[in-house]
């Protein structure tokens, strides 16, 4: 019986479902096309030959499945032929490993490091850099071409933008990764006492979720169950992490349309609630406040009175500082039928968190495979229909409000002395996922163990690795000035794909 | 010599312009914000330093930002920007100023289209675009002017006995004041803060200039800004021995920061125009003049 599990569940790999690519492919199909989801793909070694792994959820029953599948020689069937959300998985297979997806319609690397193995040769012994990877091109008289980045004007994250423009209009838009790749999953493996530091910054401003998503797994291979004190607090630090990211997104997005009062507030504002994470466990980003078996800090009850205190006020003032955009004209008519992403698209791609929400898929990981607190009950999930930057806005503004409401509820149950249930040894030869809902999206995390018990691969999937397809294609016959914008309703990570 | 002082008082004043539109921006925003003097701590830096040219230009480039400053400064001329008349007046001086001005984009968008970069070609394309239309606006305005006054010239307009009044006055003062944001790029048309080269238009022509070359562009900007504000307030403003009205310095000045502090509400109040939006808006503001035309 092929093992189904939970999130945050472990299963031994004996009982992990195996079959070839050919059924392989077939299952992620059946699956994605009814409603599933592909949460990773990625391969590994085992027990001396590559394998595929698919980690496939069912968001009605909240069933996650574990599937493996030997590639023999130097290719396969490429997945991506028929599931387009394997595109960028099956890239990263290809570099990491050296095997030829076959059919595969855009094998470029993505993060333009060395195999890990001697392989096919797919990308050739040369490896250029990313920036100067060819790209694809329209040709023409009047088409133009704008290469934007991987040096941007702000300070931001490397990454480089190719548009293909005629006039203003944009036909294709191609974005390149890879820039500040640092090898994290290979780290975790190599050394065990940096761990948790490196799951932190694996995407800088979702510090909480991966944490979480990390402490989860290693929790469920050593069957260590932490306390509910513990699990609120989580879920309070998850809360607090995405209010501060959404405030941030909100003051950004106006200051793209040149709209200074908002953007002056939730700036501030943002501040207000990564101090409010601090008040937890003395960083403003979270770190250091969770560990294998539980958290580090506990809320007393004074904490958990001036964090009320905090919420408080701060939700005022981010009702008044983002109720500004709804009444403004100007604004509205920037933020409406801009950079809109259909469902069918959405689906299609495999969009997480609210950027899929904005296009009207009812899909969050608290909701759909619920763990920790979440079991309790998750905030409600909140969908729009129209998919453009003014959907992706809206969105994030109903989660805040879910959020605040969320934390103030959870808030009574994380008081107190959150003991630490200490992990032991991991069972060997296992497997465990877990699935968090990120501020940007699910993301999930996927660790094996050898026969010594000794982590042997871990995988994580940030949402942006899903995502920075779709502001690929919100940017389709939009014009070249709304890029920012839609770039920024988005707000992606760079870091959380390099990895 | 009163015109000496007005020509000296504009060039001395003008980076002043930016920094209350700033300060008033930061107002709204809860902000304390930077110094009204910030321009011309900026410019001190900038002077003191050295130019970098890239490899890929030529002496196009080097001469945008010199020839597009002197172009501004012979406009200034013309232009009674205070509180008497110009320093060089002749019948037709106000054809004169308005293609002065465009020499000076001229030049700016040669010297962009000479480094070769795909920005600034963009940017070069989005500024001759727009420029072309607020053009009839400007001149339609200017043709308002020159009829009620029957002159073409700065002086005799502005100091015959207010040529223009009434509804005319105010579509005119509309439509100017659209062609004032629009010539120096405030939103809603750019967004002068903004590092988001794909949204720029103006900026994204001069990014890179660097050091001196950069210094006097940021002057010039503000220079531009004087000149066509002290259009506004000249005509917003009773001025003109005619009306009995005195020719005032301390008015004029006054005018012309109020015109700065309303630039800054407008910017705090509403957002940028789509990009696809900005030619509605200026060929509104040519109808508002060729209204105004029709009927004064």
């Amino acid at each position: 019986m092929p093992a189904m599990l939970k999130n945050s569940g472990a299963a031994a790999l004996s009982e992990i479902e195996r079959l070839s690519v050919e059924s392989l492919r077939g299952r992620i199909g059946t699956s994605v096309w009814g409603g599933g989801v592909l949460l990773s793909l990625f391969a590994l070694p085992l027990e001396g030959v590559l394998h595929l792994c698919a980690v496939l959820g069912d968001r009605k029953k909240s069933d996650i499945e574990l599937l493996l599948a030997p590639v023999e020689g130097t290719g396969y069937p490429a997945i991506t032929a028929s599931v387009h959300q394997a595109h960028l998985f099956e890239r990263e297979i290809a570099e990491q490993y050296d095997i030829r997806p076959e059919g595969h319609p855009w094998l470029k690397p993505v993060r333009f490091h060395e195999p890990y193995r001697k392989g096919a040769g797919v990308f050739g012994a040369e490896r250029p850099g990313p920036a100067v990877w060819d790209y694809f091109r329209m040709k023409g008289e009047e088409i133009h071409e704008v290469a934007v980045g991987p040096v941007h004007a702000g300070i931001i994250e490397p990454g480089h933008f190719r548009f293909q423009c005629h006039g203003e209009n944009v036909y294709h838009l191609e974005i390149q990764l890879g820039f500040q790749h640092r090898g994290i999953e290979r780290a975790t493996l190599a050394n065990p006492a940096r761990r948790l530091f490196y799951m932190e910054t694996a995407a800088g401003d979702t510090t909480a979720a991966h944490a979480t998503a990390y402490c989860r797994v290693v929790e469920a291979l050593s069957d260590c169950k932490p306390s509910p004190r513990a699990e609120a607090a989580r879920a309070i630090a998850l809360e607090l992490e995405r209010l501060a990211n959404h405030t941030g997104d909100m003051g950004a997005l106006a200051g793209d349309v040149g709209y200074l009062p908002t953007m002056s507030f939730c700036g501030r504002i943002r501040g207000d609630f990564l101090n409010m994470t601090a008040l937890l466990c003395g960083s403003r980003f979270g770190r250091g406040l969770l560990e294998e078996g539980g958290t580090r800090f506990d809320i007393t009850p004074a904490i958990a009175a001036e964090l009320s205190r905090r919420l408080d006020a701060a939700q005022a003032d981010v009702a008044g500082a983002v109720g500004l955009l709804w009444k403004n004209p100007s604004v509205l008519a920037r933020f409406e039928g801009t950079g809109a992403v259909s469902a069918e698209t959405a689906a299609e791609l495999g969009l997480v968190g609210p950027a899929a929400r904005a296009c009207g898929l009812k899909i969050d990981a608290r909701t759909d495979f619920p763990s920790g607190h979440y079991l309790a009950g998750a905030p409600e999930t909140v969908t729009l229909e129209t998919g453009d930057v003014y959907a992706r806005a809206m969105v994030r503004w109903l989660e805040m409000q879910q959020s605040l409401d969320f934390i103030r509820r959870t808030l009574p149950a994380a008081q107190g002395d959150t003991g630490l249930c200490r992990c032991g040894a991991f069972k060997p030869e296992s497997a465990a996922v877990c699935v968090e809902e990120g501020w940007r999206g699910e993301l999930c995390h996927v660790a094996f163990t050898d026969k010594d018990g000794k982590l042997s691969h871990y995988k994580i999937t940030d949402p942006s690795f899903k995502n920075w397809t779709g502001l690929a294609l919100a940017l389709r016959g939009q014009q070249i000035s709304d890029f920012p914008l839609c770039n920024k309703s988005f707000n992606l990570s760079y870091c959380g794909v390099d990895l | 010599m009163t015109a000496i002082a007005d020509f000296a008082a504009a060039l001395l004043l003008a980076p002043l312009l930016p920094g209350v539109i700033n300060r008033v921006k930061a107002f709204f925003a809860g902000r304390r914000g930077q110094s009204v003097f910030q321009l011309y701590y900026d410019l001190r830096k900038l002077l003191a330093k050295g130019a970098v040219y890239s490899s890929a230009s030529g002496f196009v480039f080097r001469l945008g930002p010199v020839a597009s400053l002197a172009a501004l400064l012979a406009a200034l001329a013309v232009m009674p920007a205070g509180g008497h008349g110009s320093l060089a007046s002749f019948d037709g001086d106000i054809i004169l100023f308005a293609y002065l001005l465009a020499l000076s984009r001229f030049v700016t968008v040669l010297a962009a289209l000479d480094t070769g970069s795909s920005f600034e070609g963009m940017g070069a394309s989005r500024e001759v675009f727009f420029s072309a239309l607020a053009e009839p606006a400007f001149f339609l305005s200017l043709a308002v002017l020159a009829k009620k006054a029957g002159a073409f010239s700065f002086n005799l307009i502005f100091l015959s006995a207010n040529p223009v009044t009434g509804t005319p006055l105010l579509l005119v003062l509309a439509a100017l004041f659209i062609v004032f944001l629009a010539e120096n790029c405030r939103i809603p048309f750019d967004d002068p803060n903004t590092h988001l080269e794909l949204t720029m238009i103006h900026e994204v022509m001069v990014l890179d200039h660097s050091g001196p070359d950069f210094a006097l562009i940021s002057y010039g900007a503000a220079l531009k800004m004087w000149l066509l504000g002290a259009v506004v307030v000249r005509l917003a403003l009773p001025f003109g021995g005619g009306t009995g009205g005195a020719q005032s310095p301390a008015l004029f000045l006054a005018g012309i920061f109020a015109l700065a502090i309303a630039t800054g509400i407008v910017e705090s109040c509403m957002a940028r125009l789509r990009l696809l939006k900005v030619p509605a808006l200026l060929l509104s503001a040519s109808m508002l003049a060729f209204a105004a035309f029709m009927v004064s």
